[in-house]
């Protein structure tokens, strides 16, 4: 029913709809598993791309897009580090309205600046992350299977694909490599030890924080100046939450978070492709197809198909001794 | 520490935050290059300045009142309960299924019909997150997130492959009876002589709303019911103690929460669409979670607060309409609130609880 060809462009749509759910779901991995939840993955990714999209089309250039996107995310991450953080907040409430904030600020300032109803004008040229040819791709493209493979699947996609794919193995080095990810995963499972070691509980849960939204910022600026040519209003289209449910999905864990992300990247490129798939018996609908990442994700937290057990202290506020 | 006085606790803390809130959002007026005082004096002549305009401020007040009761009886039983929008969309499939079945004859038999579906509806929509979250310590908001989701992507199958009428492109049912309509305040006015907000969406659920105000006072405060779901969001091992089930509270909780959400579809969906049509709800579930916080999770505050943002709402519009002034000004405004009433008020109560114990000392020595 399917030949090879058609399959590696699902796959291919799936490595490119991935991106975005892979950077903000380790995104979210760092902050969750230093004990800051984080519900506002979706707004931080939401300012990233505008602020993405606004310096690329200003400047021209889409590398400093990214650095404002980058800028733009951690302005986010920043406000739910003092509420979550500083001020010892509710923070799945700093998540809610972060999402608010985002998604109205970017409407209100697009409109202020280019007023084309919370658009950006369209990206060209060196604004937006062009495809990246890998080499030897001509070379090896002869060969049967791999060489298809290597030049429509791996080669020819954007330098921030290959960012987000790197960052897994980087990610899952840093957790359980160094001293600062042992630290990082010790705050959100038992705040007071680190503090009693003399590790500033405050500060790690900063840096996680930050880190998530370095993360945020490249995805937004990858959906936004890399699979798009410009921001357009609520843009990001629940893919935050996705992505937090690859969170859940992974068990926050880096290498099952590739996975989970890859499965729910995979899911969107078949209902993109087949909005009615026909399984000779049932034709699942479209509507079956875009909410299964949620319902998969649901019955994991369910715990019939192995446990998800999130950091201890998550979603917890740090209150030193006195 | 010592703590505050109780007023200062339940009133002055609130108040700060809001106003802090209100002055960020000013400032981000004039960051627009808007004069903040020119906006409000366009909110207030076009939500409260004429009756039509208030024929709109209090038909979104109605929603917000159903959605943050919900929010507010899932609160007490130390539940956050973000899935009031799934629950409020469920709620007008409820509404719908209802109204089209049967060929009610009058709106009066209709109301209670469909508002028992909105309400079983709503309430089964967030049966499965409590069930999880009370058996299986499945995290209610991330599940109760999933399920807006689902919510949606049923709905949108319902109204294309099975609600929509023959021959019709639009993704919405059939128009309901005429006699299923409820009667519009503008003419329970008309009734009485009176000329009130003609061609205005404010109908009898207004009247409901505020009633279930009234009943979710009765129930948190002066039931059997509402003392052990308080006594669980207060500690569920104290509550175990006691001999409270937290399954049981949990459950009943969530289902009187997502029933109330599910409520609002006799507004939205029964009152003013008369028909169900794709993303109906509008953001009112989450505007919900704004109202409980800023009421402080009690009914005669999320009354308050349900009306402010009925007039943020239908000022909103009117802003969009006149100036230059998107329509997301509202959902900043709305944001804000959520931050600096919901996460940020220890910002506000810490400096104030240190003013009162200086004060205290003072009055000591």
């Amino acid at each position: 029913m399917m030949d090879f060809p058609t399959i590696l462009q699902i796959l291919d749509s799936a490595v490119r709809l991935m991106t975005p759910l892979l950077l903000a779901c380790l995104a979210g991995l760092y902050s969750e598993r230093a004990g800051v939840f984080d519900i506002g993955l979706e707004g931080k990714m939401l300012m990233a791309a505008f602020t993405a999209a606004s310096v690329a089309y200003a400047t021209n250039s889409a590398w400093l897009g990214l650095c404002a996107g980058i800028l733009g995310a951690l302005a986010m991450s920043m406000i739910h580090g003092l509420a979550a953080i500083t001020f010892r907040g509710n923070q799945l409430i700093s998540g809610v309205a972060i999402n608010f904030l985002a998604s109205g600020l970017t409407v209100l300032l697009g409109q202020k600046i280019f007023g084309l109803a919370g658009r950006t004008p369209s990206l060209q040229g060196p604004a937006r992350f062009g495809e990246i040819t890998l080499p030897f791709v001509d070379a090896l493209r002869p060969v049967p299977i791999i060489g298809p493979i290597y030049a429509e699947l791996i080669s020819g996609h954007s330098i921030l694909v290959y960012v987000a794919f790197a960052m897994v193995p980087l990610t899952w080095w840093v957790l359980y490599r160094t001293r600062f990810g042992l630290r990082l995963r010790a705050v959100g499972e038992n705040p007071a030890s680190v503090d009693t070691a003399g590790v500033s509980v405050a500060r790690m849960r900063f840096a996680a924080v930050a880190i998530c939204g370095v993360l945020c910022g490249i995805a937004g600026a990858y959906l936004a100046t890399g699979i798009s040519a410009g921001f357009v209003k609520e843009m990001t289209a629940g893919r935050g939450f996705i992505a937090l449910a690859a969170l859940i999905f992974a068990k926050w864990r880096p290498w099952s978070a590739l996975g989970a992300t890859f499965l729910f990247g995979l899911l969107e490129a078949l209902a993109n492709r087949f909005p009615n798939l026909d399984l000779g018996i049932v034709t699942v609908p479209s509507m079956f197809m875009s909410a299964l990442p949620y319902i998969l994700t649901v019955v994991i937290l369910a715990g019939f198909v192995g446990r998800a057990v999130p950091p201890r202290a998550g979603g917890e506020p740090y209150v030193k001794e006195r | 520490m010592d703590r505050m006085p109780k007023w200062a606790d339940v009133i002055l803390t609130p108040l700060l935050s809001l106003l802090l809130a209100f002055a960020i959002s000013a400032l981000v007026i004039v960051a627009i290059g808007e004069s903040p005082v020119e906006a409000l004096k366009v909110m207030v002549e076009g939500a409260l300045g004429s009756s039509y305009g208030w024929g709109f401020t209090l038909y979104y007040a109605t929603n917000f009142i159903f959605t943050g009761l919900a929010v507010t009886v899932a609160y007490h039983a130390g539940l956050f309960n973000i899935g009031g929008e799934g629950q409020a969309a469920m709620g007008g499939l409820g509404v719908a299924l209802v109204l089209l079945a049967v060929p009610w004859p009058h709106w009066a038999l209709a109301l209670p019909a469909a508002m028992v579906g909105a309400a079983v509806f709503g309430a089964l929509w967030a049966l499965i997150p409590a069930w999880l979250q009370a058996k299986r310590g499945s995290h209610i908001v991330i599940t109760t997130i999933m399920f807006n989701f689902i919510a949606a992507a049923l709905l949108n199958y319902m109204l294309v492959n099975v609600l929509r009428p023959v021959g019709s492109m639009d993704p919405a049912s059939a128009s309901f009876a005429a006699s299923t309509h409820l009667p519009k305040i503008s003419d329970m006015a008309l009734a009485f002589g009176i000329t009130w907000g003609k061609n205005t969406p404010a109908n009898v659920s207004f009247f409901v709303a505020v009633i279930a105000c009234l009943l979710v006072w009765l129930l948190i405060w002066r039931s059997r019911l509402g003392f052990e779901i308080r006594a669980l969001g207060k500690s569920e091992r104290g509550a175990v103690y006691a001999g409270i089930s937290p399954v049981k509270i949990t459950v009943i909780a969530m289902l009187i929460s997502g029933g109330l959400a599910g409520l609002m579809a006799i507004n939205n969906v029964m009152g003013e669409a008369e028909r169900l049509v794709l993303n109906a709800v509008e953001g009112a579930g989450f505007i919900g979670i704004a109202v409980a916080l800023m009421g402080r999770n009690h009914p005669v505050g999320v009354l308050l607060a349900a009306l402010l943002f009925g007039f943020l709402y239908q000022g909103g519009g009117e802003l969009a309409l006149w100036t230059s002034v998107p329509r997301e000004l509202i959902v900043v405004i709305q944001a804000l609130v959520i931050l600096f009433t919901g996460a940020l008020d220890n910002m506000v109560r810490i400096p104030l609880e240190r003013i009162f114990a200086a004060l205290r000392r003072k009055g000591k020595a």
